[in-house]
């Protein structure tokens, strides 16, 4: 009879210490060896991982009321503005917002050296932040500006709150254009120089539950070091298959998470502030989501490797800046992987720019953490919309 | 003609002189500061990349002016507190001297086999490349 499981099921025998529970890569191998029934019926948990630059991340905190109180009007975390149009000392630090001296790119390509990924990173090592602030004087909050040192330990709330990460798929990022260019993929050489990807292919979370069968609003996950929840779909989240010319499945993309988290439980190895040269600065997350065994169908989908699952190839010289299609074809993860991969008759060297060694130590720890029943499924109260949805994309006029 | 690349320290009695300002208009030359730490009333050190016709004059200028001179030459190292092994500097670097180990995909630095091109230092998005003198 065909295994069918549910969340209830598999958290009791979490609980009872009895949970099988494998990585996403083990569980491609496992199932390449036994097949996808015997290896259903074996496996409750599958754990994934990825760490790599996730721009649309950022915190809100909470820094308790100074004497006489304040309405923060302006804030800055480290030299670094924080958003404060919201209640009296909330205020939300965004990763990619650079310092405030910070040249940009008027001496080409900048450094970007210092930004909100890495006010966050510093917080989560519990370093002093020093925080500075002006405000408005109102009846109720006469104070008008502040400069004091604060740890994360001491102030009321500090939540990671990223509406947009995790990635499902993303391009592989080459250059056709005759220079050097600085992206957010890294520095891509002119000529088809080199080619940068981003995902951790049969390790990334999304790749691995395509329709969203088990992933919703709920689905406790590893975020930043420490336990954190799917809060929503992720903004610009269109979920997908890639076919090519000939209809073949080229695996999923366009999918997106929204999470959420205590970042004062979270850790300074998990959260990494990031500066792309040229680009900007950024935050690197380590997110891994385990997915619950409740069927052949969800097994199978975990279990694809890095041969079935592929990237688009987009040219970041002239295509992508432009908002025109890009056709240079596919690479599976497989082929990206292996160091060279072949465009337009051309031999080029490929290079992540997503951690596949921190990717596989994530889905490491999360499996210990439920082996050793520290950690129970979160059943989603909804699934997200997938591929079915036909969500489709909007954007800008003007 | 390759640039010379020195280490300057300054004395806490001249930290304050122009003499960088010197150095160029004076001797014609072009400079890089790749390093500085130079405060007013302390002792600072600077690392220059100079280039130019009179380079040895230059140098000479220094010497009188009380700046203590040592040539050196550069190092490119990996702080492997700070590499993540993403692997954003594998298909930039010239040499092979950062490469990928498969089937790990762990980043490694072979320092024997680096040319001190500097492409990884600017390229390293966890800045974990860093040159050393
Ligand atoms: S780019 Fe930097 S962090 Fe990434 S592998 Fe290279 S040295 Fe390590
Ligand atoms: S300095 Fe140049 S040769 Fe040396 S490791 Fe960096 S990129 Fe490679």
């Amino acid at each position: 009879m065909a295994t069918e499981r549910t969340f209830q099921e598999i958290n009791e025998r979490i609980k009872s210490g009895k949970a099988v529970v494998v990585t996403a890569e083990e569980l491609v191998s496992m199932v390449r060896e036994k097949g996808v029934t015997r290896v259903t019926s074996e496996v409750d948990v599958v754990t994934t991982g990825t760490f790599g630059p996730m721009c649309s991340s950022g915190a809100f905190l909470n820094f308790g009321h100074s004497k006489p109180r304040m309405k923060m009007h302006k804030v800055w975390l480290n030299g670094v503005p924080a958003y404060t149009g919201i209640a009296a000392v909330d205020a939300y630090i965004g990763a990619t917002e650079v310092h405030e001296d910070d040249p940009l790119n008027s001496n080409y390509p900048g450094e970007f050296r210092y930004g909100g990924g890495y006010v966050i990173q510093d917080l989560v090592a519990r370093k002093k932040v020093r925080l500075k602030a002006t405000g408005y004087g109102t009846d109720c909050y006469p104070r008008r500006e502040i400069e004091t040192d604060i740890t994360i330990d001491d102030i009321n709330e500090a939540i990671l709150f990223n509406p947009r990460n995790a990635y499902q798929n993303y391009n592989c990022a080459v250059n056709l254009s005759s220079r050097t260019i600085y992206t957010y993929m890294g520095m891509l050489k002119p000529n088809l120089g080199n080619a940068h990807y981003s995902t951790s292919g049969q390790l990334s979370p999304l790749l691995k539950d395509p329709m969203f069968m088990t992933i919703g609003i709920g689905t406790r996950i590893f975020l930043g070091g420490a336990v954190g929840y799917v809060a929503w779909h992720g903004t610009q989240h269109f979920p997908s298959f890639i076919r090519d010319q000939d209809g073949k499945n080229l695996g999923p993309a366009g999918g997106t998470l929204a999470v959420i988290g205590n970042l004062k439980q979270m850790s300074p190895r998990w959260l990494v502030g990031t500066s792309f040269i040229g680009y900007g600065a950024t935050l690197t997350v380590g997110i891994g989501i385990p997915i619950p065994i409740l069927n052949e169908e969800v097994c199978r989908y975990a279990a694809a490797g890095d041969d079935e699952l592929y990237a688009p190839i987009v040219d970041y010289g002239e295509a992508y800046p432009n908002f025109t299609p890009s056709n240079l074809g596919y690479a599976s993860y497989a082929e990206l992987k292996s160091g060279k991969i072949q465009i337009n008759g051309k031999e080029v060297p490929t290079a992540p720019v997503s951690s596949y060694p921190r990717a596989r130590e994530i889905a490491g720890i999360l499996k210990e953490w439920i082996k050793k029943g520290d950690f129970l499924l979160g059943e989603p109260v909804q699934l997200l919309p997938n591929a079915d949805a036909g969500i489709t994309a909007n954007s800008l006029k003007g | 003609m390759a640039p010379k690349k020195v280490v300057l320290r300054f004395g806490a009695d001249i930290a304050d002189q122009p003499i960088i300002y010197k150095l160029v208009k004076d001797y014609d030359l072009v400079i890089n500061i790749l390093k500085a730490n130079v405060n007013p009333q302390k002792e600072g050190t600077m690392v220059l990349d100079i280039t130019g016709e009179n380079v040895e004059q230059g140098m000479e200028y220094l010497r009188r002016a009380g700046v203590q001179l040592q040539s050196l030459t550069e190092q490119i190292i990996q702080n492997e507190e700070k590499c993540v092994s993403c692997g954003a500097c594998t298909a930039i670097c010239p040499s092979g001297a950062l490469y990928i180990e498969r089937p790990d995909m762990a980043v490694r630095f072979d320092s024997d086999r680096c040319v001190v091109c500097h492409l990884c230092v600017k390229a390293c998005p966890m800045r974990a490349m860093e040159v050393r003198f």
